[in-house]
């Protein structure tokens, strides 16, 4: 989906997230932790909603939210996102957008 | 009236009463025989003969206890001595000596009854002795249960003697069942990894026993992640876990980041990038672990809104349960996630060391868990001595 490619090349690091999801909260917070100001879409605030659920779960995720673009390219949603920075792949990824 | 011929079955019947006697100082209780005691032999043996034929010919006392040293014959022989011929013949006194068949006949059919109820009462006797078995080794189970520090009620409240509540389904029986056989395997692989590395082993065996010891992890994984389904919060509070182990709990299990700082110094020779390797694991996971407290704290405030959310007081809160329940469902989520963060760690460790190293890590870990379990068994059992 166009709305949503274009959402996730906003900034370095963007989290599409509902206001309700937690895990997604702590996703955003593990970034943060890493010096990463990631930008946050609460999709439940978008009246495109469901369209925006639809488009991610096309792009692979098996859940809509939390789902994390590093470079406008999907990463993957929390699990991903923790396999990847106990590998120790996960901070040079995000090196080039660090505060 | 009493015959002089007569005498004879009656001194049966006294030695019969002291038998009794005898056997009621050990330990067996039937209540007919102590009331007898208090009875003339000619009451007694009618009660005797009431009870026979009431009974089927089967002796059965109205409250069962568990005999412990017991002897099925000697009571069997009273049962003969007390209904073979003796009311009978007091009865037909007169007919004796006018119909000597009648009596043999009669005598016959009391033999065959007598001989049914023995075996009647070898049988029944047999069962109780297997009821005591098994009931002893219940009571071992639980004994041995109660020392792994799983909940076993005290006995108090007799519906639930091995603490599973109402709220406990089938399906978490079943997973503290699977555990149990999840706890004694992994003492098997520690054993085994114990005496592999004490002696001389090659690499393609080792490496076999430590897939095997990660497959294990895995498995619990997925124990815990279907139990998660069924009650997350079981799996949150550590139930299925000792005392001990459940001080340390972090999400429904181990931190990962505490265990690598509790093994780090008992890796032997750790090359300096394997040591700055997990170093730099053992921080990821701090980070890791981290973000999924803060995560779960939010998830805290947010429920506890949920059920605040409206007017306290009312009574009437059927609106705050359905959000309530619905925030919950996250918590499954979580549960996962931590399962998650400790599966990766492990994969990681068995990448940043050799074949060699990761037996000896397993069998450490496993060790320190067996550690646990031991303190909280000896706790428990210092904590039952009266002071």
């Amino acid at each position: 989906m166009d709305k949503v490619m274009r959402l996730a090349s906003e900034k370095g690091v963007v989290i599409f997230s509902k206001s309700s999801c937690c895990l997604s909260y702590a996703v955003q917070v593990l970034f943060q932790d890493l010096g990463v100001n990631p930008k946050i879409h609460e999709i439940d605030k978008d009246p495109e909603c469901r369209e925006i659920e639809k488009a991610l779960m096309r792009l692979g995720c098996s859940k809509p939210v939390p789902a994390v673009f590093i470079g406008g390219k999907l990463v993957g949603s929390t699990n991903e996102v923790m396999s990847m920075h106990l590998s120790s792949s996960l901070v040079p990824l995000v090196k080039p957008y660090l505060c | 009236m009493i015959s002089a011929g007569k005498v004879h079955l009656f001194e049966d019947l006294l030695t019969q009463k002291t038998r009794r006697r005898n056997m009621n100082t050990t330990s067996t209780h039937f209540v007919p025989p102590r009331r007898f005691e208090i009875y003339e032999p000619l009451n007694q043996m009618s009660m005797w003969e009431e009870s026979f034929k009431n009974n089927g010919g089967m002796y059965t006392p109205s409250s069962i206890t568990i005999p412990t040293n017991e002897k099925p014959d000697s009571l069997s022989e009273d049962t003969s001595h007390g209904t073979e011929g003796t009311p009978h013949k007091f009865d037909q006194e007169a007919s004796t000596s006018r119909h000597p068949d009648k009596i043999q006949r009669r005598l016959a059919q009391n033999r065959e009854a007598a001989r049914k109820s023995r075996l009647r009462k070898k049988a029944y006797v047999q069962q109780l002795e297997t009821s005591r078995l098994k009931l002893i080794h219940l009571e071992q189970e639980l004994d041995r249960a109660r020392q792994q520090g799983f909940y076993v009620g005290n006995g108090v409240d007799s519906t639930n003697a091995l603490g599973f509540s109402d709220n406990m389904s089938s399906g978490i029986v079943a997973f503290e069942m699977e555990y149990g056989h999840w706890v004694e395997e992994q003492n098997r692989q520690i054993c085994e990894l114990r005496r592999v590395l004490h002696g001389q082993v090659n690499d393609i065996e080792l490496r076999s026993l430590v897939e095997n010891a990660m497959k294990h992890y895995f498995q619990l994984f997925r124990m815990k992640s279907t139990a998660a389904k069924i009650d997350v919060f079981y799996i949150m509070s550590g139930m299925w876990k000792t005392s001990a182990e459940r001080f340390f709990l972090w999400m429904g299990g181990f931190k990962p980041s505490d265990l690598l700082k509790v093994l780090l110094p008992h890796f032997d020779l750790l090359a300096n990038q394997q040591i700055l390797d997990v170093c730099n694991l053992r921080q990821s996971c701090q980070q890791a672990e981290d973000a999924l407290s803060q995560g779960m704290e939010k998830l805290q405030h947010t429920l506890a809104e949920s059920v605040a959310a409206g007017k306290l007081g009312e009574g009437s809160y059927i609106p705050q349960m359905t959000c309530a329940m619905e925030r919950l469902e996250a918590l499954v989520s979580f549960v996962n996630q931590a399962d998650h963060l400790r599966l990766e760690t492990l994969q990681q460790m068995h990448r940043i060391l050799t074949t060699r190293q990761a037996a000896r890590g397993l069998l450490s870990l496993g060790e320190y868990f067996q550690r646990l379990r031991a303190l909280s068994s000896s706790w428990a059992t210092r904590q039952r001595e009266p002071t």
